[in-house]
């Protein structure tokens, strides 16, 4: 049931048309950085309220939608936002990926694949992927007007002098369509090849910094890298404890004191729907069955 | 050879800019011919700084012409050439000299990175090929390889500014501006890169606008000199007949006012 | 190879009240292929004054220096770069390089500028060097820090260390012991034989008396007194 006392979706209908336009013209110049008046929201910068702002633009009363933080459904922040808008917008709720028609997240890509029903919305902390490189935003604008992108590539080259190979393990910058150099937001560089041609249309709000970008259905996106250090999608070499998954990107949990360690999905939807499935791990409780 | 059949890399004409009323440089005008180093002298405020921006493509004139002869269409006016363009060669075929290496350096970038950054602007992808052209730059600059992965923070002065002179050179630029390039240097220091932009001028073929105020530079750096003074160009030509037998009243008192060691 | 034509020369002192001083007046000579000729005269005579606006150094006022084709009083800055690169050397009293360059290269770089390749160039540079007597212990050292002899030698090196067509001697024998001076006098006469035209300043009489075919004495271009 709506909360009476908040417009559908929290924000007033002028901004969520203002937020509808930057969207469509992110939507229009893929990877592109569109400036829009980011709303003061009733939850603290760094909580995802550019993430937010662009949910509320695009929910509809028909609307299932879903919250992951770092692929969880049950953190405080994903449990948060759901709550935030099963309340101002009325909208059904769901944790199952193949469900929602809007997913919200921070730090991941759902393993399910998504399709053209579905939206998904990042949370982004700093849009500019230059920033740390060039810290004035009159030259980095400058920079993706020209496509002056060697800088990018210095950050990379940075890495392998430094390490070895190219450490950059999330926020793993890409190049869209051909085009714009664009912050994917803190993904794992494991999530980055299901940025490339994906059905769904994603949008990435920054609530502090002020700006929208999105990447349309289909769109190529390509991670850079060196001829002679090419990109790979790295994640940890185990499978799920819990699910079996071999191919799931997993989080690493110390479990006793003695610092055993136990492998898991980070996607708790897909790891939980395998289970269901029957699929067993190393560790999977004995009575699960 | 036959130099007259050459075109001139840089013709400036009538390039006058003005902040407010005040003059920054007024009707300066010359040409640089391919390996030719010019010299610009003149005390603070005389305008030099304001010229090299102008002609760097930094400040944007009131009116005048620069025209560089560019590698692909031949003299094109580079006030007039679209900002993407004048970047492009700002990033190709002319090279910046900053007085402070800050200015020109990335302090938080490896040395590695700073020479490598042009290659990869102008699109090199290849790791291995652009560190080797860093390594053997930071070698033609006289920094020892090993410090390829070092920061320019734990750098001297003076590897710095060569460094900086490496970052600006690896991608064979045919034109570099240099803003008091020994300044703030010890006298050791500046007679060892005096020496080495030599080098390079000469074994690259490289023409050179040098602005300083130091004539002992420009005597040794510099084929052509131009005196300036209130925003003018009072007095220009061969360098070391400018120094030895200066026709104008200022340039007069600019060489006799330098003491003698 | 070298013609003086009626040239003028005077100094404009803005600095001292706007006095100006008349060094010379329709001065005019003329040095043919393998001629050496020797300017002559008092100490302010204007020798190196008219020596030195022959190299370009000191602008002319009037008249015409013409060498090897190029008019030096009208000629732009970049044509007499072009002729001091390829034809016209000049020996001068001092010796003005960048501190911490070795010497063979400070001697080799008339070469080096032309474009020789580097190698040939030091070669060359250690020939004359070797003939000059300077210890091959001081090659790689920067001359400045020579005594005056040696860098009166350095700097005959570089004149000497090709074949300049036309080639302009400032005291090349002063400060120099007679093994030296002898050494210089044959390079000299080497480059006579080959078709330089020199003009030169020797307050060596004797040196003067062997190597110039003519002499001329400045002061008669001196302007009457006003």
């Amino acid at each position: 049931m709506t909360d009476q006392a908040y417009n559908f979706t929290y924000l007033d209908e002028q901004t969520k048309r203002m937020i509808r336009r930057a969207i469509l013209k992110g939507i229009a110049i893929p990877g592109y950085q569109v400036p829009f008046a980011s709303r003061e929201m009733p939850m603290p910068y760094g909580w995802g309220t550019g993430g937010v702002q662009v949910s509320a633009a695009c929910l509809v009363p028909e609307d299932v939608f879903k919250v992951i933080d770092q692929g969880a459904d049950d953190t405080t922040n994903a449990v948060s936002i759901r709550k935030f808008f099963a309340r101002t917008a009325g909208v059904a709720t769901t944790e199952h990926t193949g469900e929602a028609t809007i997913i919200q997240t921070r730090h991941r890509i759902p393993e399910e694949p998504l399709t053209e029903d579905q939206i998904l919305v990042y949370q982004v902390p700093i849009p500019e992927p230059l920033r740390f490189l060039e810290p004035r935003e009159t030259e980095t604008r400058k920079m993706h007007a020209l496509e002056e992108y060697g800088l990018m590539h210095v950050k990379l080259y940075e890495d392998i002098a430094r390490h070895g190979h190219i450490a950059t393990a999330y926020a793993y910058p890409v190049k869209v369509e051909g085009r714009y150099v664009m912050d994917p937001s803190p993904i794992p560089k494991f999530d980055n090849p299901k940025l490339d041609g994906s059905p769904a249309i994603q949008l990435f709000g920054a609530g502090r910094e002020q700006r929208i970008y999105a990447i349309p259905p289909y769109t190529k996106v390509v991670s850079l890298d060196f001829e002679d250090h090419p990109f790979e999608a790295s994640k940890a070499d185990h499978p799920c404890d819990l699910c079996g998954a071999e191919n799931s990107y997993l989080d690493e949990v110390i479990i006793d004191d003695a610092g055993s360690r136990m492998f898991v999905c980070s996607d708790t939807d897909f790891c939980n729907s395998r289970q269901a499935l029957g699929h067993r791990g190393r560790l999977s409780p004995e009575d699960a069955a | 050879m036959n130099d007259d059949a050459q075109t001139p890399l840089l013709r400036v004409r009538n390039v006058t800019k003005t902040y407010g009323g005040r003059i920054g440089c007024a009707d300066v005008s010359f040409d640089l011919w391919p390996g030719e180093v010019l010299g610009v002298v003149g005390e603070s405020g005389s305008g030099k700084s304001t010229l090299l921006g102008v002609l760097a493509g930094q400040l944007v004139p009131d009116r005048g012409e620069v025209i560089f002869d560019t590698r692909a269409d031949g003299p094109r006016d580079t006030i007039t050439m679209s900002e993407p363009e004048r970047r492009m060669l700002a990033r190709t075929d002319w090279a910046f000299v900053h007085q402070n290496p800050r200015d020109g350096l990335r302090m938080n970038i490896s040395a590695g990175g700073n020479v490598g950054e042009r290659l990869m602007a102008v699109g090199a992808r290849h790791y291995g090929n652009i560190r080797s052209a860093a390594a053997d730059w930071l070698g033609r600059v006289e920094i020892d390889e090993l410090r390829i992965d070092d920061r320019p923070q734990a750098f001297s002065g003076g590897m710095q500014q060569r460094l900086q002179i490496a970052r600006n050179l690896v991608t064979g630029p045919r034109l570099v501006f240099m803003d008091e390039p020994t300044g703030g240097l010890d006298v050791s220091v500046q007679a060892r890169l005096l020496d080495l932009l030599r080098g390079l001028v000469r074994d690259m073929g490289l023409s050179a606008i040098v602005v300083t105020h130091d004539l002992a530079v420009v005597r040794l750096l510099a084929d052509r000199l131009m005196v300036m003074k209130s925003g003018r160009v009072v007095e220009a030509g061969l360098t070391d007949q400018v120094l030895d037998d200066p026709q104008h009243a200022y340039t007069q008192l600019l060489v006799s006012s330098v003491l003698q060691v | 190879m070298i013609e003086i034509e009626n040239l003028s020369k005077s100094f404009m002192l803005h600095n001292q009240g706007g006095a100006v001083l008349e060094v010379l007046q329709g001065a005019s000579l003329t040095v043919a292929p393998g001629e050496c000729v020797a300017l002559t005269g008092n100490s302010g005579a204007g020798k190196s004054t008219l020596m030195r606006m022959i190299y370009g150094n000191y602008l002319a006022q009037a008249g015409h220096i013409r060498v090897g084709g190029v008019d030096v009083a009208s000629a732009e800055p970049r044509e007499i770069l072009t002729l001091r690169r390829e034809v016209l050397g000049y020996v001068s009293q001092f010796l003005r390089v960048v501190p911490r360059v070795p010497t063979r290269e400070v001697v080799a770089e008339p070469l080096l500028a032309l474009g020789r390749e580097k190698g040939e160039a030091l070669a060359r540079a250690e020939a004359l060097l070797t003939r000059l007597n300077i210890p091959e212990s001081l090659w790689s050292l920067s001359p400045t820090t020579f005594s005056g002899g040696e860098q009166q030698r350095v700097n005959i090196a570089r004149g000497f260390v090709r074949d300049w067509p036309a080639l302009l001697l400032d005291e090349p024998t002063a400060s120099l012991d007679p093994t030296n001076r002898e050494v210089v006098l044959s390079l000299i006469e080497e480059a006579k034989a080959r078709g330089a035209a020199i003009i030169g300043i020797f307050h060596d009489t004797e040196a003067r008396a062997r190597v110039a075919d003519r002499e001329i004495d400045v002061s008669v271009f001196a302007p009457a007194a006003a």
